[in-house]
């Protein structure tokens, strides 16, 4: 497995990306319809219901950037990467594309929905390393399960019934990370975001085992 | 009958279950009570549940080794079973809690509330909505070869991804639930006397045996529907 066919798929993502943006502004308005969606019904959350909210937006906000990378491939397409590529490079040139992209879209949904709903984290350097990290992780899982729903010819609703009931401790950890910067007086918790990142190398792996057999049609 | 041998010992098993569980001495603890003697039969569903996920998931990764579409008949009769025993685990589960959980005081729904909100029943339903999804998901494939291939992937990354976190997460947070200083299930050193324990270990033996019996029976009428297929 050579680095240079994963730099290539890669490039041919972005470029994809660059050439047909409106899936990428097509996000960008989907965080803003939904915050103002929020803005209107509570106007000031407490911090708790704010993180609650923030990471069901985030959720979605995931699902709808990465289910695009297997639902749009086309089946010729595929065919054509499956005579030139090994399934190892292509998925993994697909975690990278996805991470990259959910980077940017948590950076930007932190600011929108904080810009209406207000910051109550005390500690915000701190905060963005979790979001950063947490929506890493929920891309990665959506990431290879829309590999499987792709599969399936299903629309993204299979990607939600087979997503939520895997991500729930990956969530259940994201939570506990976001609840600790709340307040001031806690100190961050490393035992929640250690697991986190085990869980993604979890993810990792398994997607790099696995995706070997989902590819073949 | 086919392969009697271990279907007379888990015959024998739940007989002994059902007589002994009901009728021995078990240690009389405040607000458990005579309730202690549903540990034979809740503990034993959770068990055979979790054995039974376990199977299928083995077979879902012999399919993938072999590409033998009988292995898939094999998982997703595990599975199926599985998901029985887990629902048997809640009915049993949900007896016990109306006897030691539930305040007689509060009204019906904030008993609910309370037990249903505790960890170790939302891991338990985790696990079951994911074997749902499991069957949905083979439900939306029409392709027989595909739909196992499917199914396989997705029953080994879910297993592998959830099952860790299901027993590591409970053991972490508050619980009503027993078993908060370790095993959720098996804590025989401090929970279980040692006459409950020559109850239990069949019992659960027993339990799993009807479970993988349940699911052999399937498995057989499917080989036997599908005969052309699968020769």
């Amino acid at each position: 497995m050579s680095s240079k066919i994963i730099f290539a798929h890669l490039k041919k993502d972005i470029l994809l990306e660059i050439r047909q943006q409106y899936s990428f502004y097509g996000i960008i308005l989907y965080t803003l319809a939904t915050v103002f969606v929020l803005y209107n019904s509570i106007k000031e959350p407490e911090p708790q219901v704010w993180s609650g909210l923030f990471w069901v937006i985030q959720l979605f906000i995931c699902i709808n950037a990465v289910a695009k990378s297997f639902l749009n491939e086309k089946k010729e397409r595929m065919l054509y990467m499956y005579s030139v590529t090994h399934p190892v490079q292509f998925i993994v040139a697909k975690f990278i594309f996805n991470s990259l992209l959910i980077v940017i879209m948590s950076l930007l949904s932190i600011f929108l929905y904080s810009l209406f709903m207000g910051f109550p984290i005390k500690q915000s350097g701190l905060f963005i390393l979790v979001v950063i990290t947490g929506s890493w992780s929920l891309s990665m899982v959506f990431t290879f399960l829309s590999a499987i729903a792709a599969k399936a010819q299903q629309n993204a609703a299979i990607l939600v019934i087979l997503g939520f009931p895997i991500l729930l401790p990956q969530l259940f950890l994201i939570y506990q990370l976001t609840e600790s910067l709340l307040s001031t007086g806690k100190s961050f918790p490393l035992v929640p975001f250690f697991m986190l990142l085990s869980l993604d190398l979890l993810v990792f792996l398994l997607a790099v085992i696995l995706f070997p057999f989902l590819w073949k049609d | 009958m086919h392969k009697t041998w271990w279907k007379i010992i888990c015959i024998f098993l739940l007989i002994y279950t059902f007589t002994a569980g009901l009728l021995f001495d078990v240690p009389y603890l405040p607000i458990l009570e005579e309730t202690i003697r549903n540990l034979y039969f809740h503990v034993g569903m959770w068990f055979a549940m979790m054995l039974l996920f376990t199977v299928s998931v083995i077979y879902a990764v012999l399919y993938l080794k072999k590409l033998d579409i009988r292995y898939d008949v094999i998982s997703r009769h595990f599975a199926v079973t599985g998901i029985l025993f887990g629902l048997l685990g809640y009915a049993t589960g949900a007896i016990w809690a109306s006897f030691t959980w539930a305040d007689p005081n509060n009204s019906f729904f904030d008993n609910f509330k309370t037990i249903v909100r505790d960890p170790k029943l939302i891991g338990a339903a985790i696990s079951l909505f994911v074997y749902f999804a499991y069957l949905i998901l083979r439900d939306s494939v029409t392709d027989p070869d595909k739909k196992a291939r499917i199914s396989a992937v997705y029953n080994i990354f879910a297993y592998a991804l959830l099952f860790p976190a299901l027993w590591i997460i409970p053991r972490i947070l508050p619980s009503l639930h027993p078993g908060q200083e370790g095993n959720p299930a098996l804590d025989v050193k401090n929970d279980i006397s040692a006459g409950m324990r020559i109850v239990f270990y069949p019992a659960v033996i027993g339990w799993t045996l009807l479970g993988v019996w349940i699911a052999t029976l399937k498995i057989r009428m499917t080989f036997l529907k599908n005969k052309l297929m699968f020769e």
